[in-house]
């Protein structure tokens, strides 16, 4: 396939903060080199999961290989990645970037630097990439190309004097972009004639291929018919397939060096492939295999029950599907007193939790109720036996334990001056120690050491309120600390119910158990009785509400003419009591069991 | 008549519901199939249109006994005599009619209609329940009723000398009411009252001009708490005066009590006939709920095209006629006998939430093997309801 050599091959990722454009700016690409015909074209078409479609938000990394005649006469071959701009999938991110030589960093000229353009920046110099800085936006009225160029160079400290105003919504400077890809970034380097070398950079599961491999071919070629090798697996398989995104899959006969594309192998599962693997000839295999990477970690986990217990073998058969395609997402069987049986699930972060959590519920037509999110903590026992703990249900008795060690994290926030003073107070109520603050134009940033099951509850939700939606935020997991955390315990009507229980730090513990009890007196319904809400640590109330009894609910008149209607209201009464937990006797909506989780302050 | 304890659990009569939609305006609370309309109602297409639909639910339930008759609306006491008795006749040319048959028809209490009252007795009603509302005229405007208290009572005075049996209907928890004023202007009702009293707590209907005003900020009804002391008010007022409670609002001296409304609460069978008329019959093929077309005119066509209005039947499953059976019969302080739901629902109460709200006292198991609401339970039964249904 290589007429192209090796030199005319450029591949490169789009990188930024969320929502700054960079699928938008892929869909111009793509059109601009023809890749789809005006009828093909939708917005953000490489956003093509239905949930990324509805959110607006990209959540898998794409890739697509574009061909493009520059102004030199020559033709050039772009593989081009676009890659989610959310914290949660930070991941995929960072090995798009391993597969690349090069970014476009694309800023949005409305807005300018926001943490997570600081953060993919940093990935992208890590990755050795040149980086194009790219102006989007600038169509809007509130665009200051000029200001956000002096502030990538105060603040990244990267040259922008090159950078390219662009337009991706009505497509202006796009030509800019093509040229400064071809000029500015390098080629791959790469021996063709050397033993295959190949990084796996992604796989998926599709319903008419089976498993599919997204490869970059570092060293040698890629024929199909080839005997291959995965190094760190050991699997072996013969190549059956192999082809290029136009966006459309697109057969070709071989992946020279520098080149990417996918190929399909008879492999049984998604699970059979490891991400960031080496590829190689088994009969001539290449000396060094690539570093890999470090697989991606759940740092959130929660509990998901279906509220109908007869569901359960649907939900378990939902999430094996699921997994198929995002292995970043785990689960293990549990059961739980109040909940029966379920699933303790991990995800990348409370984004990727909600859209496992919407996906199961809309794709798979399950209702299911959530737990309480929590972090792993490593729990020291004093028999010097270290436990992870998923679960504070499974917390072991506290006499036993030396110490607990929570999670922390480095947390990056650019905001508006006249906010400083609020996130502040934010990151220091949420036990967090602030280790730089500094000014990036009339931006603050501000970094800070947090606990992250300080983080993951709410914290995003508070900082945008906070800052009207103007603060951005991006965080790296950095170690494990030890805390004086306890665990609190929130007892309904005098019993616990152990999907609400949580581990907190003890100087928190009265005020979350204050917010707690608050927030499920306003959640559960009120009820035929008075029901006590307590938060407890160990045998000790530390907060406390009452739901009193309900005082009327009585229908003045029901004759003869009244009661289909009766009826059907009190069907709907049934419905929506299957929409509730039963603890002893009193019914907890399922929405409760996250939404008591949200503090207002 | 038939004292309480004494029917029998499963006939709980046949009754025949009339339904006459036109009002001479329409009140901002109400939410009944009721039409005001300017040009004269003709109503002898309506008596033969009526004629065709009890015709026909006497095909779908024949060889019953009618046990009561009630002419309910909008307004039936618009309808000239001749009218009422050509409908009566209609009835009982279709089924037997039982002789101590109970007769009601709704009236409001204007002097036009007061007029009326020795014409429907000729026509064969022996009852009749007057629309009062209130006592006094400041609050009758409030309800946007045509009427003056002073009329009303008038109205009052002359059912009361051309029927053995009558009754009246007050609204209470309006705006402002205080249970002491409540007190004292359910007494002066009493005054006037002889059998039978229907005491209703304002209720802010969908879609009812009260609905917008309350929306707007323009109407402010008691909260739960104050609406639940003008209920305890009603029940203890009326019991001080011989006239218990034997549903959620109805009062009566024992053995007094509207015998059709029974029907409905001991989940008898009725028929229902005229534009918005419900129907639960006890068919061969399972125990029927029908109902008609509500826009009158639409109705008439319907019934002088298809010889009846009916645009809905559905047949009651198990869970529905228990469900059903929960909702009337509780309402009833006699309570409900449990094997007779076991018997239409197909399952029984589940004795863990009946000892639960036992427990609160909310309701109670009577030594024949029946269950009832207590007083305390009565203002929360809907609750009670959909707990027992669950
Ligand atoms: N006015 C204007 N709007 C733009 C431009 N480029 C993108 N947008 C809009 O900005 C929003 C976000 O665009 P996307 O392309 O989805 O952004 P993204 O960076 O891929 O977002 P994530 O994948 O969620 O990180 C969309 O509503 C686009 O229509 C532009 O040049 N001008
Ligand atoms: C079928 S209605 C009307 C009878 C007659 N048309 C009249 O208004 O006098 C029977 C009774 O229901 C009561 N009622 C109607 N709407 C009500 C409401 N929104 N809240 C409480 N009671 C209501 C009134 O007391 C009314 O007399
Ligand atoms: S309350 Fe009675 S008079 Fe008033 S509109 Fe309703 S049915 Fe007619
Ligand atoms: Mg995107």
């Amino acid at each position: 396939m290589s007429e192209h050599p090796i030199s005319n091959i450029r591949n490169f990722s789009i990188v930024a903060h969320i929502d700054h454009g960079k699928s938008t700016l892929a869909d111009r690409l793509i059109q601009a080199t023809g890749g789809l015909s005006e009828r093909e074209m939708v917005d953000q078409v490489l956003d093509s999961m239905e949930i990324e479609r509805e959110r607006g938000i990209t959540i898998k990394a794409q890739t697509v290989r574009l061909e493009y005649k520059a102004k030199d006469g020559q033709t050039y071959v772009l593989n081009l990645m676009d890659t989610p701009g959310h914290v949660d999938f930070a991941y995929e991110v960072s090995r798009s970037l391993a597969a690349c030589e090069g970014s476009l960093l694309v800023v949005d000229a409305s807005q300018g630097v926001e943490a997570q353009t600081l953060a993919n920046v940093y990935h992208a110099l890590d990755a050795n990439h040149e980086i194009v800085p790219v102006l989007n936006k600038i169509d809007l009225p509130a665009a200051e190309p000029d200001r956000i160029k002096a502030q990538i160079e105060e603040v990244i400290g990267l040259d922008a004097s090159d950078a390219v105003p662009i337009s991706a919504k009505t497509g202006l400077g796009i030509d800019l972009v093509l040229e400064a890809i071809v000029q500015k970034l390098p080629p791959p380097k790469g021996d063709e004639t050397a033993p295959l070398k190949a990084l796996l950079v992604d796989s998926w599961y599709d319903a008419y291929l089976g498993v599919v491999v997204l490869v970059r071919i570092i060293d040698g070629t890629l024929k199909k018919g080839a005997d291959i090798t995965m190094m760190g697996t050991g699997a072996r398989y013969e190549v059956d397939r192999i082809g290029v995104f136009r966006p459309k899959m697109t057969d070709v006969e071989k992946l020279g060096p520098g080149e990417v594309g996918y190929i399909t192998a008879q492999i049984k599962q998604v699970a059979d492939t490891r991400v960031g693997d080496t590829i190689t000839e088994t009969r001539r295999q290449t000396p060094a295999a690539l570093p890999g990477f470090k697989p991606a970690q759940p740092v959130v986990f929660c509990g998901l029950f279906p509220v109908d217990a007869a569901d359960f073998e649907d939900l378990r058969a939902a999430m094996g599907k699921l997994r198929l395609n995002d292995a970043s997402f785990s689960y293990e069987m549990e059961s739980s007193a109040a909940l029966g049986f379920g699933f303790r699930c991990g995800f990348l972060g409370l984004l990727h939790l909600e859209i496992i959590q919407e996906r199961l519920e809309r794709e798979f037509n399950l209702d299911l109720i959530a737990t309480a999110p929590s972090v792993v903590y490593r729990i020291h026992m004093k028999t010097g036996e270290e436990i992870e703990l998923h679960n504070p249900a499974d917390m072991p008795d506290v006499m036993k334990i030396e110490e607990i060690h929570e999670p922390w994290i480095r947390a990056t926030i650019l905001t508006p001056d006249e906010y400083l003073g609020g996130i502040l107070k934010l990151c220091q109520d949420r036990r967090g120690a602030q280790i730089d603050l500094n000014y990036v134009g009339k931006r603050a940033m501000v970094v800070y050491d947090l606990p992250l099951n300080e983080v993951v509850f709410d914290f995003y939700d508070r900082l945008k309120s906070i800052s009207k939606g103007y603060a951005s935020f991006d965080y790296t997991i950095t170690d494990y600390r030890a805390g004086d955390l306890v665990k609190m315990s929130i007892l309904v009507n005098a019993e616990p119910v152990d999907a609400l229980s949580m581990l907190v730090h003890r100087t928190r513990a009265e005020m979350r158990g204050r917010a707690m009890c608050e927030k499920l007196k306003e959640l559960i319904p009120q009820h035929l009785f008075q029901i006590p809400i307590q938060a407890a640590i160990g045998g000790k109330i530390i907060a406390r509400e009452t739901i009193s009894a309900l005082r009327k609910d009585v229908t003045a008149k029901c004759y003869g003419g009244d009661v289909s209607r009766k009826r059907k209201l009190l069907d709907k009464q049934k419905e929506g009591k299957k929409r509730m937990r039963q603890f002893g006797r009193v019914e907890i909506p399922q929405e409760a069991f996250i939404a008591a989780l949200k503090m207002d302050s | 008549m038939t004292p309480m304890s004494a029917q029998l659990p499963f006939d709980a009569g046949f009754g025949v519901y009339i339904h006459w939609p036109f009002c001479a305006s329409k009140c901002p609370y109400c939410d009944f199939n009721s039409h005001v309309r300017h040009a004269p109602v003709d109503e002898a297409r309506y008596v033969a249109a009526f004629r065709r639909e009890i015709a026909h639910q006497a095909e779908l339930a024949p060889g019953r006994t009618v046990s009561t008759i009630f002419l309910g609306g909008g307004t039936p006491s618009l309808m000239r005599p001749g009218t009422v008795g050509a409908i009566l006749d209609a009835v009982a040319a279709n089924w037997a009619v039982a002789p101590d048959v109970e007769v009601t028809l709704e009236a409001n209490p204007t002097s036009v209609e007061a007029a009326r009252l020795r014409g429907y007795r000729a026509a064969g009603v022996n009852r009749v329940s007057l629309g009062v509302q209130a006592m006094n005229d400041r609050d009758l405007v409030a309800l946007g009723r045509l009427h003056s208290a002073e009329e009303a009572m008038a109205a009052v005075k002359v059912a009361a000398s051309v029927f053995d049996r009558y009754s009246f209907d007050l609204i209470y928890a309006r705006p402002d009411q205080t249970p002491g004023a409540w007190a004292a202007e359910l007494k002066e009702a009493i005054g006037h009252a002889a059998e039978h009293l229907s005491l209703y707590q304002l209720t802010i209907e969908p879609g009812t001009m009260f609905e917008r005003l309350r929306d707007a900020g323009k109407l402010v009804v008691p909260d739960a708490d104050a609406a639940r002391a003008l209920y305890e008010t009603t029940r203890e007022v009326c019991e001080a005066h011989g006239l218990p409670a034997y549903e959620i609002s109805n009062h009566a001296r024992p053995g007094a009590e509207c015998r059709h409304n029974l029907v409905y609460w001991r989940y008898g069978e009725y028929a229902g006939v005229g534009p918005g008329a419900h129907a639960r019959l006890a068919t061969a093929t399972g125990r029927l709920a029908l109902s008609t077309e509500l826009v009158p005119e639409n109705w008439l066509a319907k019934v002088e095209a298809e010889g009846h209005g009916v645009t809905e039947v559905e047949r009651l499953s198990p869970e529905s006629q228990g469900d059903e059976f929960l909702l009337m019969g509780l309402r009833l302080v006699e309570g409900v006998d449990q094997a007779r739901y076991e018997a239409l629902a197909g399952r029984t109460l589940d004795p863990r939430r009946i000892d639960d709200l036992a427990r609160e006292r909310l309701v109670e198991r009577t030594p024949d093997g029946k269950l009832r609401v207590t007083r305390e339970g009565f203002p929360v039964l809907d609750a009670i309801v959909a707990d027992l249904a669950a």
